[in-house]
């Protein structure tokens, strides 16, 4: 019952922050809707009109996947420039369930772009919005959400003991959109990249969501495994957090000033 | 004139060194190295996916492009950071020449431009087949020497916007995503709607990327000069623009007593 409370009261709190944020506004709707009409451009070109709900959700997912990473790779950092970093360290709570809200939430707001990429695909692109299976979609758009914020926090783990958390969040942004196929088929890639994407949670998160929309493959495979990846998330968090908290309080770099 | 050259060389590298932020190794080599490399490759390969344009046309329009990472950033961050980090107030009542302290922080930028683009060239002929001939390497080079002037200069604009604006950082990534939709960098101006393109065409990049590529493809450079100068003259239109700008909002701050303020 606390631990839910911690949750729905760090998600509610990170929620508002983040909606005042202008660079949170960027990265959830500016940012992928650009993203998705450099797409429906490309794929218009190309003569792929076909596959314009491929690129709206494709797009759509790159917003999440964005919203994700600058905000766990952003979540640590911006706590050490605010100087409550060590409050939440310090709090009797573990520090997984300090910042699982957090993360929830980071990719909780970049679900906006998904609704963005779509609402903009269907108004200026007359993108046809008929999903093969409405109900699939909902549950699996949630489930590659959550599983996305519990990868994030496993990448906010890391960013303890690193500085530049900012600079590796940088870095992860395209490889990430790439390796998981989001707008176009990971076919395209070498082999050797497949395993990585297998590992990915948007990689799965958007076949689950593909398949729910266009049809053409299961759903609940993709969707079983975006849930697994997702336990597996927090728990390799769990560790991750307690190791490189106590590497932190051993070398008193918490503040890394 | 020594005191205006040595404003302008030593004064802009040593505010460049001290302003933009990502210049630390472990900053410079993710963001400025790192995130080019990738952009390069995702829309390759979706160009690819999309059977839209040849391969060549994604590897010089984002290896060109990619120079902005430098341009709009770190010349953003090199006239906006001043009120940031609290030292437009000495900087502005200091007797120092404006010209020389504005323009001079663009050569270090410039500089940056041409190794992030000469970076992703590279890349791309390593990575992905690029071959262009080798005559058309020089000419390759002073294209992307042009185009990286003008968006150095389109930089110092949005960076003169930044010492009254709230949010310079959101300007700064609006713009440098928008130059990836308007001036043809993956997507045809043509097969863009007539606004959109007439947008693409004020901007930099769009000249120079159209003018690398039909060097890459071929022709002489003779044969593109109409293309450079556009490109040279639209640098140095915004050059103006930045530096009136900066001029105008300095004298409204003094005026209004806003120049640190947020």
């Amino acid at each position: 019952m606390n631990a839910a409370r911690i949750v729905a009261s760090g998600f509610r709190t990170n929620l508002k922050m983040l909606g005042t944020s202008s660079f949170f506004l960027l990265t959830s709707t500016v940012q992928p809707v650009i993203f998705a009409t450099l797409a429906f451009f490309m794929y218009r070109t190309g003569d792929r009109a076909g596959t314009l709900l491929y690129a709206a959700l494709g797009a759509g997912m790159m917003g999440v996947w964005s919203t994700t990473l600058f905000g766990s790779g952003g979540m640590i950092q911006w706590q050490r420039w605010q100087g409550t970093l060590e409050l939440g360290v310090g709090a009797p709570p573990s520090m997984t369930l300090v910042y699982l809200p957090f993360s929830l939430a980071n990719s909780f707001t970049g679900m906006y772009a998904l609704v963005a990429t779509l609402v903009w695909g269907r108004l200026v692109f007359g993108v046809p919005l008929h999903f093969a299976h409405p109900w699939l979609f909902v549950l699996a758009l949630p489930a590659t959400v959550i599983s996305l914020g519990l990868m994030g926090l496993v990448l906010a783990s890391t960013f303890i003991l690193y500085r530049y958390a900012n600079a590796l969040a940088n870095l992860l942004e395209y490889p990430v959109w790439i390796a998981s196929g989001l707008v176009f088929s990971t076919s395209l890639l070498p082999s050797w990249t497949r395993p990585i994407s297998w590992i990915l949670p948007p990689y799965w998160g958007i076949l689950a969501l593909r398949h729910a929309a266009l049809g053409g493959g299961s759903v609940w495979v993709p969707l079983a495994l975006v849930a697994a990846l997702g336990v597996a998330s927090i728990a390799v968090a769990a560790v991750t957090f307690r190791l490189f908290e106590r590497l932190a309080r051993d070398r008193a770099t918490l503040s890394l000033t | 004139m020594k005191r205006w050259f040595t404003t302008f060389f030593v004064g802009g590298l040593i505010a460049y060194r001290g302003l933009f932020n990502w210049i630390r190794p472990a900053m410079y080599i993710p963001t400025m190295l790192g995130s080019p490399l990738f952009q390069l490759i995702f829309f390759t390969k979706l160009g690819q996916f999309a059977h839209a344009e040849s391969r060549d046309f994604y590897i010089v329009g984002n290896s060109v492009q990619v120079c902005a990472m430098s341009s709009v950033y770190a010349m953003t961050m090199a006239v906006a950071n001043e009120r940031w980090f609290g030292t437009l107030g000495p900087l502005l009542a200091s007797p120092a020449n404006r010209a020389a302290v504005f323009l001079g922080r663009a050569v270090p930028v410039l500089a940056n431009g041409l190794l992030v683009s000469a970076f992703t060239f590279a890349a791309g002929v390593l990575l992905l087949g690029f071959r262009p001939g080798l005559g058309s390497v020089p000419a390759l080079a002073l294209i992307v020497l042009v185009t990286v002037t003008s968006c150095t200069c389109f930089g110092m604009l949005l960076g003169s916007i930044g010492l009254r604006a709230k949010d310079f950082f959101f300007a700064a990534n609006l713009a440098y995503f928008l130059m990836l939709l308007f001036c043809g960098v993956n997507v045809p101006l043509d097969s863009l709607p007539g606004w959109m393109s007439a947008v693409g065409r004020c901007l930099p990049l769009t000249h120079g990327i159209a003018a690398a590529r039909e060097v890459a493809s071929g022709q002489s450079l003779p044969g593109v000069s109409g293309l450079v100068w556009t490109e040279l003259g639209i640098g140095a239109a915004y050059a103006a623009a930045a530096y009136l700008l900066f001029r105008l909002l300095e004298r409204e701050s003094r005026r209004t007593a806003v120049l640190d303020a947020y």
